[in-house]
């Protein structure tokens, strides 16, 4: 697999390669924290970095007061960056943990890598359904990240999920509905699921407008891209919107066209 | 008490966010030189709507509110230092160079240097004496190209913005061109590739006249 970190711009931020994949094993489990955020962040993903992250995946020295995995958690983010699918298995492992953050990062990372074997695993997290996506006493979460599972399934291309995503549109959480919604666009390209998001760039709460402008981004709705320019929120998340769309043309056409050239005017004068 | 004093006034009295977006849209459509301090004032206030009034209003003010912008430039707000380059930037006078070099390489704030990138390419060199104009226009080459290398794609999405107009307004278009061939050579990133391909284009069109 092609190298696609960038060696001189993460060695300015005090780590070598090797010392952050020593460091995964370090006896400071604060380096190791730090070591596993790092390699995602610069994308390192050489197979020492990747099957060393897979390992952390395991990790039971490193526990918060709740009994949290904060290695796991990192490690889980840091793989979906790295496009290395020996990932997958580890990752929907991950989706069993008990810890709740861990599932969550492990579920947006496969929505990234290309793992259709991930399509069941994620599935069986939304099988109760609507009536079971409640929030969990005592804690600021749901009893499944619903969100990022849906979204997953979008990215997955899972068409057979269609039926199990669809009642989530009605979820009692704007971000559980929106998580929907895009799912929803990007499996059956109906305009309307891209319209609802546009609608959302107007709601009340920043927060929801930061999540609607980057589902936008996710599923490249071109549409939306003078709404997303005017939108009420800070230049960089509709850059990163922007980008999206973008992006998602690249790949349909090798050289800018009358569209791409109109959200890179827009992304300019938001510079 | 002037108009601009009284305009000043209902921007620094204003008690709620619509009263200020009004007195702010008002002071700078006045576009008086008295209200230039006040308005940049506003630009840390942390309301966006407030702060792009006044971004507008000095920006049509020009000249006279580049020196007060890099003097009340806010160390302590991004925020505010990310309008008031937006600012600069927009003014184009080449006395806002050497702020505008600093910002694009070591500013800490993505949205600050990527202001500082696209404004670098655009400075009306003419205002500068003839023997300062080529070093100008190099050292924002270099900084441009500098920045070209980090890891943050925004900076490098800026840069080539930068570059595209640095090539535009400098004798340097052939030098830019060369740096954007060997760019797609190397950038992975399809954004910025895109936007590589792009000032390309742009550049051939007007070249090729």
């Amino acid at each position: 697999m092609q190298s696609n970190w960038s060696q001189s711009a993460a060695e300015t931020e005090g780590l070598t390669v090797e010392q952050a994949i020593a460091n995964l094993q370090s006896p400071d489990l604060s380096l190791r924290y730090y070591a596993a955020w790092w390699l995602g962040k610069f994308r390192v993903n050489m197979p020492a970095a990747v099957e060393a992250l897979i390992v952390a995946l395991e990790d039971e020295a490193d526990r918060t007061e709740l009994g949290g995995y904060p290695l796991r958690r990192n490690a889980a983010r840091a793989l979906g960056k790295l496009g290395d699918t020996q990932a997958v298995p580890g990752l929907i492992r991950c989706l069993a943990c008990e810890d709740y953050y861990v599932r969550e990062a492990a579920a947006q990372s496969l929505g990234m890598l290309d793992a259709p074997a991930a399509i069941l695993p994620l599935m069986e997290l939304l099988t109760g359904g609507v009536e079971e996506a409640v929030p969990v006493p005592g804690r600021p979460h749901l009893t499944q990240p619903y969100d990022s599972v849906i979204e997953a399934l979008g990215a997955l291309q899972a068409k057979q999920a269609i039926s199990l995503i669809q009642p989530f549109l009605e979820h009692p959480q704007a971000k559980v509905q929106y998580a929907a919604t895009r799912a929803m666009y990007q499996l059956t390209q109906e305009d309307s699921y891209g319209q609802s998001l546009v609608k959302a760039l107007e709601g009340n709460d920043l927060q929801l407008r930061r999540t609607a402008l980057s589902d936008l981004g996710a599923i490249g709705y071109l549409p939306a891209r003078e709404a997303i320019a005017r939108c009420a929120v800070e230049n960089s998340f509709k850059l990163l919107a922007l980008k999206g769309l973008l992006e998602h043309q690249a790949k349909l056409h090798e050289a800018p066209t009358q569209d791409t050239i109109q959200v890179m005017t827009l992304m300019d004068s938001l510079l | 008490m002037t108009e601009a004093q009284a305009l000043i006034r209902a921007v620094e009295q204003a008690d709620s966010a619509p009263r200020l977006v009004a007195a702010v849209q008002d002071l700078a459509s006045a576009e008086v030189e008295a209200g230039i301090s006040t308005l940049i004032a506003v630009l840390g206030y942390n309301n966006p709507t407030a702060a792009v009034a006044a971004v507008q209003g000095l920006i049509q003010i020009g000249s006279p509110a580049v020196q007060p912008l890099i003097e009340q430039l806010d160390d302590y707000n991004y925020g505010a230092r990310a309008y008031a380059i937006r600012a600069l930037a927009a003014i184009a006078d080449p006395r806002a160079l050497d702020i505008l070099l600093a910002s694009a390489a070591t500013d800490f704030a993505p949205s600050v240097r990527r202001a500082a990138a696209k404004g670098l390419g655009a400075l009306r060199w003419s205002e500068l004496p003839t023997n300062e104009r080529s070093t100008a226009q190099v050292k924002a080459l270099e900084t441009l190209e500098l920045i070209l290398q980090d890891a943050d794609w925004s900076i490098r999405y800026a840069a080539i913005v930068g570059l595209q107009r640095l090539a535009t307004t400098s004798e340097l278009t052939s030098q830019i061109q060369g740096k954007f061939a060997q760019l797609l050579a190397t950038e992975k990133d399809a954004a910025v590739r895109s936007r590589v391909q792009f000032a390309q284009a742009q550049l051939f069109s007007i070249t090729s006249d």
